[in-house]
């Protein structure tokens, strides 16, 4: 059979060899389920298919997005970090205080990223070097970087930020608003570390088999520490980007972004016990997620029976996946 | 007179695998029958029958010359069969009176649960035994002797006429193992009949009454205890023909030339010293009984748990192994007992196994990966060690064991490792797989690693191994090399030197 298709030519087979391949990786149904998704939406709806609706809508989900690919590298290893929301908050109020208090922007934002990458670090110190279960870790330090959130600003957004300040959020570069450039460039960043670095490899053997990888001479306290820094710093990124497009920092963002970005990692192949997914998956899934928001609101769906609507699909999507996980 | 208990030819094959052969055994009311053989002899298949938690491919299994179909432990419950399993069947999380009648719970007149009445039972059948043991902790909380007794308690409850009791001394004291005898001598003049698995030839010359020998899955004897010796037992139990299946050659180890010295390693507080030295290019052997502490000491010497001290010198060099990385970078390998939930990662390709702990190698100038330099990396040690798979990107699940396990062979080669340990390393593999990695031992001796197999097996340690130590009871009772190195020596200083 093999023989007789390298006879006919091996273009044809390589082409159906690679289809397979395609078909083994966790992005492929993701990718089905986006595309079937966009096309209904586009059907349903006359508006959806405009470049400024589009433009519009990967914008609105690059957020999520970003904090999805630290929340990855996060299940990747068969973790969590639910502490996402909160850090995005603080830091993006941090940021915004230190301008209003007069510290240059370029600084100010530094910092802001700092203190997000610190709050990952204290996750990570917990997690990796004392063995507690990520989910608790980030559940206890969710509430600690709210708490200091609202501390830190009274409860009350800040406002009067340097004008230049909103580049991050509402400028553009060479024709491509910032949001989404920012988000191209870590998702970009984030491919590389997975695909094709060391550590990226030791990430999944991590979510595949600890104590193998741990006996194999790999020191996988220091991988589990630097994947929540890196979750931290990731939603310190959305942070900015938050608040420059609101040109506020608002100590209450965020509420329930962790679900998102799970949400997102979820629809995008990745299996909740670590091991395996693909940072592209988590692309199409958050992008899977931006397109039903927006598709839900220009067809005028209330927002409740949204929530309803993208619990449901998430379900579905899920349980597709363990079915063939199975 | 009627037996209890008839086990007529008995045939049970698992895929690959002939379990057991045509056995037979009886057991009479009021009789302690002792079923004797080594790791992996069958025993324990043939208990999982008699059980009903395993069926038979062929044979009967008779009960008061009945006829019984077991399809589950339920059934045997029933039918008046208890067993004292090897591996503790009891919930961590639960005190001693809800495990005792987990599944089984007393009720009073209002349908709830008699949690006193269970107590008092319970405590009835602790007092029997001998032993206070606290009843409202949660299990887990209780040390390994307590949960023991927990278990024969969990047993004794059941009123059962046919008592299995699987290895219920390895965790005892000699005086608790005492304690537990005076319940069996109780239990047997109520005619209750049991088959008593130990290891321990003292124990069943205590104890039993008569004795069944097994070998590879097949019956070798059986016979009354006052007409045999540990040592006619002990050669019943091993005396099979070793296999051609281990390679010629042997070294002749340079007593001058120690690659690994472990001065004391100490694993826990007020623990043993452990002191060992380890040649260039020999195999040592590891032997003794499942849970004699041969994996623990591997395991503290590389660091993958912290021992209490340690004081290891390699090649001379004091060196201090805090984690496997650190034993790595001295190229100190382990290649652990269980491929599938500690060697291998199940998800990935038998490449991305093979490289892990090799990745460094395959960067260039930017730390990024080379995947086709790595790629070829990997196919070239898979033919090294003969991995049978289509490629280096084969995930590793659909590999057979054998080729699992030259897969996490592999790993180690792509390192300049002196000192490799394999803990059991042909565990579930068939004869043809094994000798290719006897084999492949060998060739590494001869380029100078040092090996340290720890085995439970009895014909792989004497036809490998140049020197042997054995392990009882979490020290090292006896080294062996030369002509002391025989089956008879080794299973006599395994089971406590009381043998003979």
């Amino acid at each position: 059979m093999s023989q007789l298709a390298s006879t006919n030519g091996t273009a044809r087979q390589s082409l159906t060899a690679r289809l397979a391949r395609w078909r083994r990786t966790p992005v492929f149904y993701p990718l089905i389920g986006f595309i079937v998704v966009f096309f209904a939406m586009a059907m349903i709806n006359d508006n959806f298919l405009t470049s400024s609706n589009l433009t519009n809508l990967t914008r609105q989900a690059s957020i999520i997005a970003i904090i999805a690919v630290g929340m990855s590298l996060a299940i990747l290893t068969g973790g969590i970090d639910l502490s996402v929301g909160p850090v995005m908050a603080l830091s993006g109020t941090l940021m915004a205080g230190l301008m209003v208090a007069g510290v240059p922007p370029v600084l100010a934002i530094i910092l802001g990223l700092l203190v997000g990458a610190a709050f990952g670090a204290f996750n990570g110190v917990f997690v990796a070097f004392a063995g507690m279960p990520p989910i608790i870790v980030t559940l206890a330090t969710m509430g600690i970087a709210r708490g200091l959130g609202l501390i830190y600003t009274g409860g009350y957004p800040i406002s009067g930020l340097p004008p230049e300040f909103a580049f991050f959020g509402r400028g553009t570069l060479a024709g491509i608003e910032m949001p989404i450039l920012i988000m191209i460039a870590v998702y970009a960043l984030g491919y590389v570390l997975l695909g094709h670095t060391a550590t990226g490899r030791y990430l999944y053997a991590i979510g595949g088999n600890e104590e193998a990888t741990r006996l194999s001479g790999i020191r996988v306290s220091r991988y589990k520490l630097l994947v929540y820094t890196l979750s931290g710093t990731t939603a310190a990124i959305a942070g900015l980007i938050l608040t420059s497009r609101l040109m506020s920092g608002q100590p209450n963002a965020g509420v329930g972004f962790e679900l998102d970005a799970i949400a997102a990692v979820v629809l995008g192949g990745a299996a909740i016990t670590g091991g395996r997914g693909m940072i592209l998956g988590t692309l199409v899934g958050a992008m899977l997620l931006g397109v039903l928001n927006n598709g839900l609101n220009l067809m005028g769906v209330s927002p409740y029976l949204q929530n309803v609507i993208k619990g449901l699909i998430i379900l579905l999507a899920i349980y597709i996946s363990r079915k063939r996980a199975l | 007179m009627t037996p209890l208990l008839s086990l007529r030819h008995i045939s049970k094959s698992f895929p690959g695998v002939k379990a057991l052969q045509d056995v037979s055994l009886e057991v009479h009311a009021g009789e302690v029958h002792a079923l004797l053989g080594e790791n992996g002899a069958g025993k324990s298949t043939l208990m999982k029958i008699l059980c009903g938690i395993y069926r038979q491919d062929e044979g009967d299994i008779l009960i008061d010359a009945k006829t019984c179909h077991f399809h589950g432990y339920q059934d045997a419950l029933d039918a008046g069969v208890g067993i004292i399993f090897q591996e503790f069947s009891l919930i961590p999380d639960l005190d001693a009176v809800d495990n005792i009648f987990l599944g089984r719970e007393k009720r009073n007149r209002f349908g709830l649960r008699d949690r006193a009445g269970m107590a008092r039972e319970a405590h009835h059948l602790l007092d029997r035994l001998g032993v206070s043991i606290p009843l409202d902790l949660p299990i887990a909380e209780l040390s390994i002797a307590d949960q023991q007794f927990i278990e024969i308690a969990k047993a004794l409850s059941l009123d059962a006429r046919l008592l299995v009791l699987d290895e219920p001394t390895a965790t005892l004291t000699p005086n608790e193992a005492d304690q537990l005898f005076t319940i069996m001598r109780e239990l047997r003049q109520q005619g209750v009949g049991m088959v008593f698995i130990s290891h321990h030839m003292e124990e069943i010359f205590t104890i039993c009454d008569r004795v069944t020998v097994m070998r590879d899955g097949e019956k070798v004897d059986d016979c009354d205890i006052p007409s045999t010796t540990p040592d006619d037992l002990i050669e019943k139990m091993v005396g099979r023909r070793v296999e051609n299946i281990f390679p010629e050659y042997r070294c002749d180890t340079d007593h001058d030339d120690v690659v690994l010295d472990i001065q004391a390693l100490r694993l826990d507080t007020g623990g043993p010293d452990h002191s060992l030295k380890l040649h260039r290019g020999e195999i040592l052997g590891f032997a003794g009984l499942v849970g004699s502490g041969r994996t623990e000491l591997v395991r503290g010497l590389i660091g993958a748990t912290r021992p209490v001290h340690a004081s290891v010198q390699l090649e001379g060099k004091s060196v201090k192994l805090r984690h496997p990385a650190a034993a790595l970078k001295h190229g100190i390998g382990l290649l652990p007992e269980s491929r599938k939930t500690q060697g291998l990662i199940l998800p990935f390709s038998c490449c991305d196994n093979i490289t892990l702990n090799n990745l460094t190698q395959f960067r260039g100038g930017l730390p990024l990966l080379r995947r086709s330099q790595e790629s070829r990396t990997a196919a070239g040690l898979m033919e090294a060690v003969r991995v049978k798979a289509p490629g280096p990107e084969t995930p590793v699940g659909d590999l057979s064991g054998g080729n699992q396990q030259k897969v996490v062979i592999a790993r180690w080669l792509g390192h300049q490792c002196k000192v490799l340990i394999f803990d059991e390393p042909t565990r579930g593999i068939d004869v043809g797989a094994k000798a290719e990695i006897y084999a492949l031992m060998k060739e590494l001796t001869s380029k100078g690693v040092s090996i340290i197999m720890i085995s439970s097996e009895l014909p792989e340690v004497l036809g490998l191994c140049d020197r042997a130590a054995v392990f009882y009871q979490g020290r090292i009772a006896a080294e062996l090399e030369g002509s002391a190195l025989d089956s008879q020596s080794i299973m006599h200083h395994a089971t406590g030197g009381l043998s003979s």
